[in-house]
């Protein structure tokens, strides 16, 4: 209690003094004595209405449906006042980072049509349900699932493992339970991720490069690429 | 102000009278309409503090950004703006697939006779079709490659863990969409890749006949499935990774930001 400036205890003294009509001097000592030397111009200010209230009964009451204020305790300022978050160094969208989209949005744009002049979309013949060519290829991001289909039952391969692996992607934040982003403290985490990706990607070059007609094994330097886009 | 020019004879330019026109074009309430207030369109652009803030609030496709972002996140190498390519490529593949969508049938052999014909006959035909093939490709592989990078950051911690799932649904849309635009030039590669994948959905277990019957419209890869995968093509997938996109973008606001700096 201590740290309550003696100004706010003063104050809540006379008003305290005011409803009960006793002397602040009273209320004062009752307060926290010690701490608080009798102050006697407030008090003087506070006297005159005593003597026009009711006479002091033995046990202050209040009138019923009167509501007194009394100071409960005190904030300090700084609790609610004072910024919780950190301030982050932030910079304006405009020019900085749309800037920068923009440039990647020219060169992607820029190569993407370099690329469409020198390399046609493939068009083959018509398509005829009698004549499967020889092999038949998944679009090259289903290629490792392809893959995967000579070495495992249709059922695990085709719906087992892709439902699965969608899902478990889905599960990663509910699963991965460490809150720091700090590559060491997530060795775990990347290492399985990095496996997985890299699995799927030899999986994926496997399925595209190096399988040939009957989707047996060949090699691309040998026996010519089987793969379209 | 005569005095002031170099024709000197007293009459006003023909570059004075176009500034005038501009000047009075936008000082016209139908301008003002269009362009909200402190737009740079309407008062010019000069760079001060306030302007800056301007710009982004005064444009509705800037405004998918806040006016600030924390200063890692403009590092070219934090998010190697692989998020925002996959968007441009998408809208990219809207426009370019708007064109195509002119002169195609989705049936049975006239879906390839016009696929033919476009190569050769419609004016800039076969680039804007290069477009949408080679943009449908890299989009794939910008999704992904996204998805790895924010794995790497542990960007789908909390509190962005739903973003995450959001995203997961948002690479099986994009894959979607590039399965279901592969049929349509209808010939054999299409035909044939699209037969090999469909079949993995008929391995699936009880009802993986229903399943194959669903996805084809009959019991093979036919003219009925190449309505549907059309159908899905250009109207039900988009729509529907539009709705995931926009709650995508949302989210990344929400969230926070940019997550980091690691
Ligand atoms: C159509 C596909 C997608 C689009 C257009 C897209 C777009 C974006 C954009 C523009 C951002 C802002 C930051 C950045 O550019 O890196 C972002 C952030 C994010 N994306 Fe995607 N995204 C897509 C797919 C995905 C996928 C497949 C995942 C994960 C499975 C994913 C998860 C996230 C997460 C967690 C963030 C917050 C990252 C951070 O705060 O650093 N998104 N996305």
């Amino acid at each position: 209690m201590a740290e309550i400036p003696e100004h706010l205890l003063r104050r809540s003294a006379e008003a305290k003094a005011k409803t009960l009509g006793v002397p602040v001097e009273q209320i004062m000592a009752e307060l926290g004595g010690e701490s608080v030397p009798a102050a006697a111009p407030a008090a003087a200010a506070a006297a005159p209405t005593a003597p026009a209230a009711a006479p002091p009964p033995a046990t202050p009451t209040i009138p019923e449906g009167v509501r007194t204020q009394r100071m409960l305790t005190v904030v300090k300022a700084k609790a609610i006042q004072g910024a919780k978050r950190k301030p982050t160094d932030k910079v304006n969208v405009w020019p900085h980072l749309l800037a920068i989209e923009f440039v990647a949005l020219l060169v992607v744009m820029g190569l993407l049509i370099v690329f469409s002049v020198y390399q046609d979309a493939p068009l083959l013949e018509l398509a005829n349900p009698n004549e499967q060519p020889n092999p038949s290829k998944a679009p090259w991001y289903f290629l490792g699932l392809q893959e995967l289909l000579s070495y495992f039952d249709p059922q695990v391969a085709g719906v087992l493992i892709p439902g699965l692996g969608l899902a478990g992607l889905a599960l990663i934040p509910y699963v991965d339970r460490t809150r720091s982003i700090r590559p060491t403290d997530r060795k775990f985490a990347i290492m399985m991720f990095t496996f997985f990706v890299v699995a799927s990607a030899i999986l994926t070059i496997i399925g595209s490069f190096y399988r040939g007609p009957g989707f047996n094994f060949t090699f691309p330097w040998r026996d010519g690429i089987f793969f379209d886009l | 102000m005569a005095d002031g020019n170099d024709s000197g004879n007293g009459r006003t330019t023909l570059g004075e009278r176009l500034s005038g026109v501009g000047e009075r074009i936008r000082a016209s309430e139908a301008w003002e309409s269009i362009f909200r207030p402190g737009s740079p369109f309407r008062k010019g652009y000069s760079d001060s503090p306030r302007n800056r803030s301007y710009v982004v609030m005064n444009n509705v496709l800037y405004h998918l950004h806040p006016v600030k972002v924390k200063r890692h996140g403009v590092r070219l190498s934090y998010t190697l703006c692989l998020g925002g390519l996959s968007f441009f490529l998408f809208i990219l593949l809207t426009i370019t697939g708007i064109f195509l969508m002119f002169y195609y049938r989705p049936a049975a052999p006239e879906a390839y006779i016009d696929i033919a014909a476009l190569s050769t006959d419609v004016a800039f035909g076969q680039l804007v079709r290069n477009l949408h093939r080679w943009g449908a490709h890299l989009m794939v592989i910008t999704v992904f490659l996204h998805m790895t990078r924010v794995f790497y950051h542990g960007a789908y911690k909390p509190p962005r863990e739903f973003n995450w799932v959001v995203g997961v649904v948002l690479l099986f849309l994009t894959l979607l969409l590039s399965f279901t635009g592969y049929l349509l030039p209808w010939d054999q590669l299409a035909l044939w890749a699209v037969t090999v994948g469909t079949n993995m959905g008929g391995y699936t277990p009880v009802f993986g006949d229903q399943v194959s019957f669903v996805l084809l419209g009959g019991i093979q890869v036919g003219g009925p499935t190449l309505l549907r995968f059309y159908v899905l093509h250009v109207l039900a997938l988009p729509f529907i990774i539009v709705i995931f996109m926009a709650v995508h973008f949302w989210r990344v606001r929400k969230d926070g930001g940019i997550s980091g700096p690691l």
